[in-house]
């Protein structure tokens, strides 16, 4: 029992940095309908270039800082040459356009800041908090402790900006209806901007968190790909969506990891491990076959 | 001037549906059949057979399935690499497992067990659409993969799912040139391409295409939803599963699962998106340009870092690559969203005013 809380806890803390990811396409696809692919890749370039900085001298906070500018500036690049050129193309078609954008930062990056795998410290280390494992014999890392907090963090901040700001009324005013929001004298290309400009923020944390853990290096921009199941469970339009799935997804996956290759091995023999890969995907799979707009999105209603 | 449809009437209604019903594309198509049943093959290097012509017919097979799926039905799939790969290691089973099997009926038994991994999947596009639906197919993707890697009994207990195929042998004639493995394909293919052009003309098209634009409308006109949508995962899996099934056989010759990763299922949506989403044409322009690109790129890389003095590592031509890729298909979809495809038709309509246009 202990062992399965442990299972628990470690997914529900890794689960995290998946709603981390799933953050950054939450929010653009919130303010501009754009499922943007390139979230993972932009995970990584921003990681890169945090540690890029970092080799030429900066202290973190600068770097970070630097980061930052940088994944505003491509933001701003993005929306200038792609989205607005693509303004009225169906939803599919943008889509794939970031597919595209997806592939270009995945050979822009390393182009720019170098090929190999490197280190980032941050000054955590990943070891056990010797409290908790003294008390109740668990395993549970600090740095997965203090990832969750700053996600946490993250989403309460980001919720204040959308809820109180001047703009984060703008934002869920194009969200809500890009036309009417155009009417009453919202920039539309200025909000859009913008929006790459706070998912790059989330990337580079995202990118920071993860690269801390596993390196920075090219396996980052899988990281969306562990962040769509995240997606379809909670909905795309919901920022606690987000939340809530990535604990489930986080969770189920880890506890599957342990539980289900040793019956599968039981019934056929051989090995069964790595369900992770595709195990969040079927569940997520089946769960919208019960609720199609996932677990906190809007309802849809289609009129001919 | 030479491509004018003046003094062509259609007196039958015969004539009026003809897949070509301009003189000058049916001679058009017929040359071009001709020149690839019989001057390629005399021709050509092998070379030429195994690294650009029997790839490219084969992606093009595999591009028309998923077109049919995305182009037609509107049903966005980043699966289609799966399918291949059930084609591939259903065919090799059928032709290790049951004696004395045709490798022709074994290619058509393999694209049906396709069918049916593709209708199980397709379930989905019942209850979801668009963007969770491409999230979905993703399941398949993965899902398949790993079956294909796990279970020993599918790859025939060799380590780790790589399978070798058994030569291909019809009627005691045995596929071992390039050259003939070549025409094989190209039979297949020609053959499959005939029945997608004919099957998107038909009512079923039809049907496919009013989903595609509007389910709710197409069901309100008593088009049934499921039977449509799951017939186009069907048909669209049996395509890529056949042409998973020829690049086992007639292409690589062993393959492993991890060979059908998600980054070909990309590669062969790239195709389509190139070539032009909802167009049989587009299919074969497509993959000769995701094909060609590639190794033009090999070519001209390394020239251009001579020439401006810059040494380019092998690492820096595949980071170009990957973004020459990407600006591509954002090009595309940006400049002219029905691909190359589109650009042909505006060349045969300008064609058809030449050289007095006005």
């Amino acid at each position: 029992m202990q062992f399965f809380f442990e299972v628990l806890i470690g997914g529900l803390l890794s689960g995290v940095m998946y709603s981390l990811v799933a953050l950054g396409f939450v929010l653009i696809f919130k303010a501009s309908g754009v499922f943007n692919f390139a979230q993972g890749a932009m995970v990584f370039f921003a990681a890169l270039s945090l540690v890029g900085f970092m080799e030429h001298g900066a202290p973190l906070w600068l770097a970070f800082i630097l980061a930052f500018v940088v994944m505003t500036l491509f933001g701003i690049a993005t929306e200038k040459f792609v989205l607005r050129k693509m303004v009225n193309q169906p939803p599919i078609a943008l889509f794939m356009a970031t597919i595209g954008l997806s592939f270009f930062i995945d050979g822009f990056a390393p182009l720019l800041w170098g090929n190999e795998v490197r280190a980032l410290d941050i000054g955590l280390v990943d070891e056990p908090i010797p409290w908790i494992l003294d008390n109740w014999n668990m395993v549970i890392s600090k740095f997965d402790l203090f990832a969750a907090g700053l996600a946490l963090a993250l989403v309460a901040l980001l919720a204040l900006f959308f809820q109180y700001t001047r703009i984060g009324r703008a934002l869920r005013a194009v969200a809500d209806d890009h036309q009417a929001a155009l009417s009453i004298g919202i920039p539309l290309q200025h909000i859009w901007a913008l929006v790459w400009a706070v998912a790059g923020f989330v990337a580079l944390v995202a990118g920071m968190l993860w690269g801390s853990r596993n390196g920075v290096q090219f396996a980052l921009t899988f990281t969306a790909l562990k962040a769509l199941p995240v997606l379809i469970l909670g909905g795309f339009t919901s920022v606690p969506g987000a939340i809530v799935g990535g604990l489930i997804i986080g969770a189920s996956e880890k506890l599957a990891e342990i539980y289900i290759p040793p019956v599968m091995a039981g019934w056929f023999g051989g090995n069964f491990g790595g369900i992770e890969g595709w195990f969040p995907y079927v569940m997520a799979l089946l769960f919208l076959l019960v609720r199609p707009e996932g677990l906190f999105g809007e309802k849809h209603i289609d009129r001919v | 001037m030479f491509y004018r449809e003046t003094g062509q009437f259609k007196t039958s209604y015969a004539a009026d549906q003809q897949i070509f019903p301009i003189r000058q594309d049916r001679i058009g198509i017929v040359l071009l059949l001709a020149f690839a049943f019989l001057a390629l093959p005399l021709f050509a290097s092998n070379y030429w057979f195994n690294a650009i012509l029997i790839p490219f017919l084969i992606f093009a097979l595999a591009a028309l399935g998923l077109n049919i799926l995305t182009g037609y039905a509107g049903q966005l799939s980043l699966g289609s690499a799966a399918f291949m790969a059930v084609g591939a290691y259903a065919a090799y089973n059928f032709q290790v497992r049951v004696d004395g099997m045709p490798v022709l009926l074994s290619f058509i038994l393999a694209g049906m067990t396709a069918a049916g991994v593709g209708i199980l999947f397709g379930l989905p596009s019942l209850r979801i659409k668009g963007f969770y639906l491409a999230v979905a197919t993703l399941a398949a993707q993965f899902f398949i993969v790993w079956c294909l890697t796990k279970f020993p009994y599918l790859s025939n207990n060799s380590s780790s799912g790589v399978i070798s195929v058994p030569n291909v042998e019809i009627l005691g004639f045995k596929f071992d040139t390039p050259q003939s493995r070549y025409l094989l394909v190209l039979t297949i293919v020609s053959v499959l391409a005939l029945l997608a052009k004919n099957m998107v003309r038909s009512t079923t098209g039809r049907a496919w295409m009013a989903v595609r634009d509007m389910d709710v409308a197409a069901e309100v006109i008593g088009i049934r939803l499921m039977r449509t949508k799951l017939l186009a995962f069907a048909v669209s899996s049996f395509y890529c599963g056949v042409a998973g099934a020829l690049y086992a056989f007639c292409y690589l010759g062993s393959v492993e699962p991890d060979g059908f990763s998600l980054d070909l299922s990309f590669k062969i949506l790239f195709m389509i998106i190139v070539g032009g989403v909802g167009s049989i044409l587009g299919s074969f322009l497509g993959a000769a340009f995701i094909l060609l690109l590639p190794i033009f790129l090999d070519i001209a890389l390394p020239a251009l870092s001579e020439l401006l003095g810059l040494p380019f590592g092998s690492a820096t031509v595949s980071h170009i690559q990957l973004m020459i890729f990407g600006a591509l298909i954002m090009f595309f979809l940006i400049v002219e969203p029905h691909g190359l495809a589109r650009l042909w038709q505006i060349g045969k309509e300008k064609l058809r005013l030449w050289p007095f246009p006005h």
